[in-house]
């Protein structure tokens, strides 16, 4: 206590105008204050980087890297640019700072001594920017196969159903002749070879150079002692069609016997270039897109897109905040969301546990009730596509009711409040409950799980890993509480925490989070009672094509997964552009796979289906 | 103990195996699947999930569920324009559409070359939409729904209009939409001021003739109102002027999207009053 | 398939001698074996994307595809009946899929689900994405929606089981699986520079000749867009048409080939039978 009476500033609890003071003065040739507009944080002399990436770890405290990302500004200042998004692990704004790189021969230092979960997050810019990060060890494609040919989120990089560079395309309307893109291609495919591609040297070398570096070849000493059991070497594929990844991840391990010597994520089966379409798209055509990210929680990433760009509309002209009622209604989306994904990810957790399909089942049973809401209200079961910038798309009905309209239809009519209030306050603590006396104490379960996967909580913060995964490890990092956004800071809730960072505890800590959640509903019950009738969208809603000021946003949610954060720039149109020109999603699945190659190290085989499950990942979402 | 766990997770496991054959004991000789069973089956207060027996008997999808859109086109029986299409190809729904899978032709009038307020042909590609009802909620003049019928399945999608939707599969009478939207039809049909389409609401209220308004409820009857005689309009002049009036119409559209200062907002929202009520006079010469 | 037509049944290539017109026996084996296949399609346990999640809440307890004795869901090609590819088709994907596929047993099926898998969907412009599942393996259902609902889904699924029923014993061509032999794998993609379709490499030597002799390589000739106004009313169909025609200039031989193959085991299996 006196020690900081007497030392009046510490670097590392100093706010961020205050840390960037700092940093320019210790390093005033390398930080510049980027002063672009619409802009913060520092500029930094790539040469530097790595020197004050440090300062800013160790010196100024922010210890958690949330985002790495790559932006071309081909055109505007013809140079790349990275930025990083440095938080404190205690909650608070970021320091953002940025390393920039001419478009040729580009590169940037890598910053994976310092956070070593940029890694896949440079991986992602070498495969798609061509950026190349000098230090980093395993510096190959990660999302594109090897081989592949260009950088594709490079401006000036071409797709093989390129029409135009920004949407809405000319050629839709009035003179909208219906062409399939495959008409417009020669092979009918969606397929484009460069000029001088000679087939005699066609060799599909991804596999191999997967392989490369993951340390085969038995090392015959260590095997021939004698007190050992005689083990071998393998390899052995897991995905990316396996009943157990989730989707069409895929990982390659090396097995020492049935330990696992190395495992190597190996992903982008479902990469859908979601940022790509992204930045041809307008500003409100991405928000369908979003729900295809993590596609069992679409409600929340629709609202931290929409958080992110009305972020950046703040800063233009006219601008209306959401009202009230509107941020009432997305917390409930939200929160129900989280208990969603939550079931699904404990159900599909015992799923990979052995426990096939029971509790899966009983776990899912409820949610079915949840997505009839959802279906009634946005639309749509999953992509719900419900946020909107200022608001949402409608209001709460006052009847979930159907009409019959095709053969044997049944007709159902319930009132909204009382649906909601049913399932808040009774159907769905029942289900949490019975999926509590269920597992929680199941001593199978207990084996297989406590122990297993564990994760320290250094290892977490440096690996930037996020969501249950981080709070399990002991970490009370919720953005809701760490950097609050809409009505959460009037909300009373606490952020669920479990300290021994292995399986069990993130299962129980899910089950902690769907309490939690449910305590959030319930507050939001009487508020949503009390607005009914108010504005659920603030501004004008017929602007189909909004225009959103120049800068840059950073926003981020806390989802059920983890932080899901959407970088985005305005730029180009000085009248404010209609098309994003960076559209970037930091996917917590993407992010904390990074991780997952540390947990299985020494773990056997048949726990790695368990950890994966553990850390509750979604494709969607990983490879975008 | 070791083992108790386990036992009661079992207990679970034993009471919903039970507890399915208590439901059916409780409903033996009953007919399962009458409505009222299947409402608190599938209801508020019911424990656990009951199947849906689906092809037999389907869950009656709510109003705003979305698949793929489809156009309103005026009923047979309309007096004045039967199968009339209501979308006056204004361009907005193109421009809204995120994959951009939809495709409009406008028409022009053959001699003048001047567009007219309806589309000659439109399509959306079925494997491209995403059913994010962006262009249902977007259009102004209610033209484009999300449809309710899922059950498109088929085992050829390249055949002639199979999974590209043209004109004349995707219009379906405006009775239709009230038919699978009823609140919602009646929520658009008080925010235009009657049942009818905006325009013919326009014309119908220069010309003093009556217009079928939506009841005070979403339920009430619907009224249509009673049909004057009506006299021939000046044709050839009045379709001139306003085809040059939709034109404008269509390219001041992208215009309005700048948010800029107050005056400019002020200058807009009075050119669109002007518009629209150049619009509608048109339309009321040309009815 | 309650009522079958039997002129219609007999209206077949299987060679029933003129005594035996008439026979029933095939007809009611035919339907038995319908009936025992279509109430047994064992899906494979295999999610794509977004869609996989309805999927997975159509085999659950509400939808329960186990009324259709479908709920048995095999991770393994080896054991299943029925592809549901459920989901967007990527370049990278699209690989391991042609090989599961060709692990299927015969007789196989294939439903292409959601908006992605049937021709792209909303990702389609992307550069990894495939449009549409057919243009690798042979779809037999096709579901619009993005996503199908469960009810879609399963309204898919009888789709399919229609198929199955219409499918008749005694005509080699619905069942070419006994007796012509181990139907052609599907060739395998490869990832080259961009995915590269083997039935396409014809197609890819000559564009790169072009290339070469400094000619336009990869453009294709449209027709006129006045005549598309001509033919506004089936452009549509029109394009489609174009479409495949183009696409399969090469596979045409392939396609030429296995026919004959094709044809030549079935005069075989015919012989064998007038023989016996
Ligand atoms: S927005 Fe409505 S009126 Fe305009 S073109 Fe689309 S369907 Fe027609
Ligand atoms: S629903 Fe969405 S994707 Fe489909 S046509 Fe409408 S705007 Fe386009
Ligand atoms: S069709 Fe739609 S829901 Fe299905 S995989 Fe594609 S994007 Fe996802």
């Amino acid at each position: 206590m006196t020690d900081q009476m007497i030392a009046p500033v510490r670097p590392e609890t100093v706010d961020v105008d205050a840390a960037i003071g700092i940093l320019k003065e210790r390093f005033p040739d390398a930080v510049k204050d980027d002063t672009r507009e619409g802009y913060v944080g520092v500029v930094v002399e790539r040469s530097q980087l790595v020197e004050v990436a440090t300062a800013i770890r160790d010196e100024l405290g922010f210890d958690y890297l949330s985002s790495a990302t790559a932006v071309d500004y081909l055109g505007i200042e013809d140079s790349m640019e990275m930025v990083y998004h440095a938080y404190r692990i205690s909650g608070g704004k970021p320091l953002v700072f940025k390393a920039q790189t001419p478009r040729e021969n580009s590169s940037i230092p890598s910053l994976i001594d310092i956070w070593p979960g940029v890694d896949f997050q440079e991986r992602e810019a070498y495969d798609l920017y061509g950026i190349s990060f000098p230090g980093h060890p395993n510096q190959k494609r990660i999302l594109m196969w090897e081989g592949f040919n260009g950088h594709p989120m490079r401006k000036d990089w071409k797709e093989a159903y390129y029409e135009a560079e920004l949407k809405p395309f000319e050629s839709r309307w009035p003179k909208g002749y219906v062409r399939r893109s495959e008409e417009l291609n020669i092979f009918g495919k969606n397929v484009a070879y460069p000029a001088d591609f000679d087939l005699s040297r066609l060799s599909d070398d991804t596999e191999a150079s997967l392989y490369a570096g993951m340390g085969l070849g038995v090392d015959v000493e260590a095997l021939n002692s004698d007190e050992e059991l005689k083990t071998d070497r393998l390899v052995v594929n897991l995905g990316p069609h396996h009943p157990s990844t989730h989707g069409v991840f895929r990982m390659v391990v090396t097995l020492n016997g049935e330990t696992i010597e190395t495992l190597e994520p190996v992903m982008g089966y479902l990469h859908r270039n979601h940022e790509k379409i992204g930045e041809r798209n307008a500003w409100n055509h991405n928000m369908p897109f979003t729900d295809r990210l993590d596609y069992i929680s679409s409600m929340s990433n629709n609202l931290g897109y929409a958080l992110a760009v009305e972020q950046l509309m703040s800063r233009g002209m006219r601008y209306t905040p959401p009202t009230y009622r509107a941020e009432v209604i997305r917390v409930l989306m939200v929160e129900l969301t989280r208990i969603v994904n939550h079931l699904w990810a404990i159900g599909f957790l015992l799923n990979d546990l052995g426990a096939f399909f029971t509790p899966a089942l009983y776990a899912i049973a409820e949610r079915e009730k949840i997505l009839d809401f959802f279906e009634a209200t946005a639309g749509s079961r999953l992509m719900c596509n419900y946020m909107r910038f200022g608001g949402v798309f409608k209001d709460i009905p006052e009847r979930i009711r159907s009409t019959a309209n095709l053969l044997n239809d049944k007709v159902r009519d319930f009132e909204t409040t009382q649906y909601l209030t049913q399932l808040i306050t009774e159907t769905l603590p029942r289900a949490v409950d019975e999926l509590d006396t269920f597992l929680t104490d199941s001593e199978i379960i207990k084996t297989r799980t406590i122990g297993v996967g564990y994760l320290p909580t250094e290892t977490a913060i440096a690996y930037s890993a996020a969501g249950p995964l981080l709070r399990g490890s002991g970490v009370a990092y919720d953005v809701r509480r760490a950097e609050p956004y809409s009505i959460y800071p009037e909300l009373d809730f606490d952020v669920a925490v479990r300290y021994n960072g292995d399986i069990y505890d993130r299962y129980l800590l899910r089950i902690d989070e769907m309490r939690e959640s449910l305590r959030i509903l319930k507050q939001i019950l009487p508020r949503l009672e009390r607005t009914k009738g108010e504005s659920f969208f603030s501004g004008n809603k017929a602007v189909y094509m909004p225009r959103v000021a120049i800068g840059e946003a950073y926003g981020r949610v806390e989802n059920p997964k983890g932080e899901l954060g959407y970088y985005v720039v305005s730029q180009g149109d000085p009248k404010g552009p209609q098309n994003p020109w960076r559209y970037h999603v930091r996917a917590p699945s993407f992010i904390n796979l990074t991780v997952l190659g540390q947990m299985c190290k020494g773990q056997k085989v048949a726990d790695v289906v368990a950890i994966l499950g553990s850390i509750d990942i979604v494709l969607g979402e990983t490879d975008r | 103990m070791y083992g108790v766990g386990i036992l009661k997770g079992l207990g679970v496991t034993i009471r919903h195996f039970f507890n399915t054959y208590v439901e059916d004991l409780r409903y033996v000789g009953k007919k399962l699947n009458n409505t009222q069973e299947f409402e608190r089956r599938q209801g508020v207060d019911s424990t656990g999930l009951y199947t849906v027996q689906y092809p037999e008997e389907k869950i009656a999808v709510p109003e705003r569920f979305r698949f793929v859109p489809f156009l309103v086109v005026e009923d047979d029986d309309h007096p004045e324009r039967p199968g009339h299409d209501w979308c006056t190809s204004c361009g907005i729904c193109p421009k809204v559409c995120p994959p951009q899978c939809i495709w409009i032709v406008r028409s022009e009038d053959p001699v003048t070359k001047r567009p007219i307020p309806e589309p000659e042909a439109f399509f959306i590609d079925i494997d491209i939409c995403m059913n994010c009802g962006l262009c249902a909620e977007y259009c102004p003049f209610d033209a484009i729904k999300m449809d309710h019928d899922y059950e498109l399945a088929d085992y050829d999608r390249t055949g002639i209009g199979v999974h590209i939707h043209d004109k004349e599969k995707l219009s379906k009478p405006f009775s239709y939409w009230r038919k699978i939207a009823p609140t919602t039809a009646w929520e658009e049909a008080v925010d235009r001021g009657g049942w009818e389409h905006i325009d013919v609401i326009k014309q119908k209220q220069k010309s003093g003739a009556p217009i079928a308004k939506p009841g005070p409820t979403w339920d009430s009857p619907y009224v249509p109102p009673i049909v004057p005689v009506k006299e021939e309009a000046p044709a050839a002049e009045t379709a001139q002027a306003g085809g040059e009036a939709v034109g404008t119409a269509a390219e001041a559209a992208p215009v309005e999207m700048s948010a800029e200062d107050a005056a400019k907002e002020e200058r807009r929202k009075k050119r669109e009053a002007a518009l629209a009520r150049k619009h509608a006079k048109e339309q009321g010469g040309e009815g | 398939m309650s009522s079958l037509d039997l002129r219609q049944l007999h209206d077949t290539e299987f060679p029933i001698p003129d005594e035996m017109q008439g026979n029933l026996a095939i007809t009611s084996l035919s339907k038995v074996y319908n009936w025992s296949r279509r109430s047994s399609v064992w899906p494979m346990l295999f999610g794509l994307a977004c869609c996989a999640i309805e999927m997975i809440a159509t085999a659950a307890s509400r939808y329960d595809t186990a009324r259709f004795g479908m709920e048995v869901m095999r991770a393994s090609p080896r054991q299943s009946d029925l592809m549901i590819v459920s989901g967007t088709v990527t370049k990278k994907m699209v690989v391991p899929i042609v090989r599961l596929y060709n692990q299927m047993p015969e007789p196989k099926y294939v439903i292409a689900m959601g908006a992605c898998a049937s021709g792209g969907g909303p990702f389609k412009e992307g550069y990894n994405v495939v449009s549409g599942m057919d243009q690798y393996v042979p779809v037999d259902v096709y579901i619009p929606g993005c996503p199908p609902t469960p009810q879609a889904l399963i309204n898919g699924l009888i789709a399919l089981q229609k198929k199955i029923d219409g499918q008749s014993l005694a005509n080699m061509d619905d069942v070419p699986w006994y007796g012509v032999g181990p139907s052609d794998p599907v060739p395998i993609p490869i990832l080259g520079p961009d995915i590269i379709d083997p039935r396409q490499m014809g197609m890819i030597r000559e564009q790169a000749m072009l290339a070469a002799a400094g000619q336009p390589y990869g453009v294709r000739e449209l027709p006129a867009v006045a005549m598309q106004i001509a033919t506004k009313k089936i452009s549509a169909g029109a394009a489609v048409a174009a479409v495949s025609a183009a696409s399969v200039v090469v596979d045409a031989e392939a396609e030429a080939a296995r026919l004959e193959r094709r044809q030549e085991a079935v005069a075989r299996k015919r012989a064998l039978l007038a023989k016996s």
